[in-house]
């Protein structure tokens, strides 16, 4: 209790909440746009995993190549799933989009056990991952210090991209009346596909980090950070991005000020204690902390 | 230019159009009239692209709309400013209007084409960078119809420009649309104001139950009809007129 916020606790608490607010923007982004909550989302999270385990251990790459080639693959399979399994259902219901879903789920996790296996596959990673840095007198692991300044580049680069260019601004756009958008002359299937693309690069680039500290993958690898995602929405409000990147920082936060306040004997219940605090939060702010856009307006 | 033939639609189990025939040429300015529930805005909804007719032709300058997804028909020069204005709340003036222009985007067609919004909606420069959501009612209902101009369309439909309007901003929108009119802007208009609509516009249909009962200029139209009829449902034709 005595060193609560000293620097290494705060960066590390950061470095989860960076995480965790990537995590959460992958899926509201898609979210946003067709109200969908993807359920293959954390497979995307998988299968950059297993690319980054084959390609690791078989060839010559340097790990940065390995790494991107990782990202686009699960841009690619994510933007490749709207194409292939949600755009002949989008019609439909959103019923038949969330089984569709599901379903693109279990396939992705079923490949992955038939081709390469059920057990955990340990996963090379670069030497800057295990590496200590030295700072302020306490030691901090550079891998923490990478995803926060990674997820601040995405963070920053995703909203100039969304601000400043005219097919971001139709992005927040179309979250917002995606009728009236297409009314506009913009092409429903171009707003989602590439909703789906950045949804894919965000799981890409959490792979990276996500197996950065677990050190190998498996076939259900995606369930976590999928319930996280899931979770960090609902406490930042699932109407905007902003609401998305503000629950996952406070997730993160809150999830290691729980890690290091509860005693040793109760650690194993420190999901159950998250939870109650996530209760909490919802009774006070229902619709999470941020409020989606205002669609009131003033008399006049 | 734009021309319905025998137009069907239906909201699932309900019909809400039966056989409508409309057809509006270069520059008019034509009205939709007739009472809640008529049809009117579903056909221009189904001009959009936003419900599929079940039967009958939608043609513009010679190609069939039938079929085509709202953004197709959009880039054909068909905009639509729909009934509750739909502007984006959470972007900025600006970021609407560029929207707008989405069509045929180019940074100095668009800088070009915002001057020229701007003479004409001086109160949208001072809210440029203000969200669209804090604008008053009359400044939503301007940013709608601005932005709609921003894509240089060849026809406007305009769905109930005046609802929910002061009377002092009604009369602007009114004398908005005939400026536009003038200007030579082609126009579809459903208003519920018919006195106000038929002191403007080139002609009007009289839409009842999904059908056109009657259709003219504002004169014929007010000779057969009592107006005041109209808002109360019954348009039925004036006896010996």
């Amino acid at each position: 209790m005595t060193n609560l916020f000293t620097l290494d606790f705060f960066i590390n608490a950061l470095s989860l909440g960076s995480l965790y607010a990537l995590i959460a923007l992958g899926l509201v982004i898609v979210y946003g746009i067709l109200k969908l909550v993807n359920f293959a989302y954390g497979e995307l999270i998988m299968l950059a995993g297993y690319v980054l385990y084959l390609l690791t251990n078989g060839t010559a790459f340097p790990w940065l190549v390995v790494a991107a080639i990782a990202v686009i693959a699960a841009m690619g399979t994510s933007y490749l799933t709207e194409l292939v399994a949600f755009r002949p259902v989008r019609e439909k219901s959103l019923t038949a989009m969330l089984i569709t879903s599901f379903a693109v789920s279990t396939l992705l996790q079923n490949g992955a056990l038939l081709i390469i296996s059920p057990r955990a596959r340990a996963v090379e990673l670069p030497e800057a991952f295990s590496q200590i840095v030295h700072l302020g007198g306490v030691d901090i692991p550079m891998r923490n210090i990478l995803t926060i300044l990674t997820s601040l580049l995405l963070l920053v680069g995703l909203s100039l991209l969304l601000k400043y260019t005219v097919l971001g601004i139709a992005l927040r756009a179309a979250s917002e009346n995606f009728r009236m958008t297409r009314m506009l002359g913009v092409p429903a299937n171009l707003i989602i596909s590439t909703a789906f693309a950045i949804s894919g690069i965000l799981a890409g680039v959490v792979s990276l980090f996500w197996i950065g500290r677990t050190g190998s993958v498996t076939p259900t690898i995606g369930g976590a950070p999928l319930l996280i995602a899931f979770v960090a929405t609902v406490i930042g409000g699932m109407r905007s991005l902003t609401g998305a990147v503000v629950g996952g920082y406070v997730y993160g936060l809150l999830f290691s000020l729980i890690g290091i306040m509860l005693p040793q004997s109760l650690l194993d219940y420190r999901e159950a204690f998250m939870f109650l605090i996530v209760i909490i939060i919802l009774l006070y702010r229902p619709e999470g902390l941020i409020r989606g856009g205002s669609t009131g307006e003033r008399v006049g | 230019m734009l021309s319905l033939q025998n137009v069907h639609a239906r909201y699932g189990a309900i019909t809400a159009l039966r056989g409508v025939s409309i057809e509006v040429k270069e520059g008019e300015l034509v009205a939709l009239i007739g009472v809640n529930g008529a049809g009117k805005s579903t056909v221009l909804n189904t001009i959009a692209g936003n419900l599929r007719p079940v039967q009958g032709s939608i043609t513009f300058q010679d190609s069939s709309l039938v079929g085509k997804a709202p953004e197709q028909i959009a880039r054909l020069g068909l905009t639509m400013v729909p009934e509750g204005r739909d502007i984006f709340p959470s972007l900025s003036v600006e970021e609407n209007l560029r929207l707008g222009a989405f069509v045929h985007w180019e940074r100095s067609k668009y800088t070009h084409d915002l001057e020229e919004i701007f003479t004409l909606f001086p109160i949208l420069k001072e809210r440029i960078n203000q969200a669209g959501g804090t604008l008053s009612g009359g400044e939503q209902q301007q940013l709608a119809i601005a932005r709609a101009l921003m894509a240089r369309p060849k026809l406007i439909m305009l769905d109930e420009p005046s609802l929910g309007l002061s009377p002092v901003l009604v009369d602007q929108i009114f004398e908005l649309i005939s400026t536009l009119h003038q200007r030579g802007i082609t126009m579809l208009l459903v208003e519920q104001n018919v006195d106000r609509t038929l002191d403007i516009v080139d002609r009007a249909y009289l839409l009842n139950t999904g059908r056109v009962e009657i259709s003219g200029t504002p004169d014929q139209l007010r000779k057969r009809v009592d107006i005041e009829s109209v808002y109360l449902g019954d348009t039925r034709q004036r006896a010996n007129r």
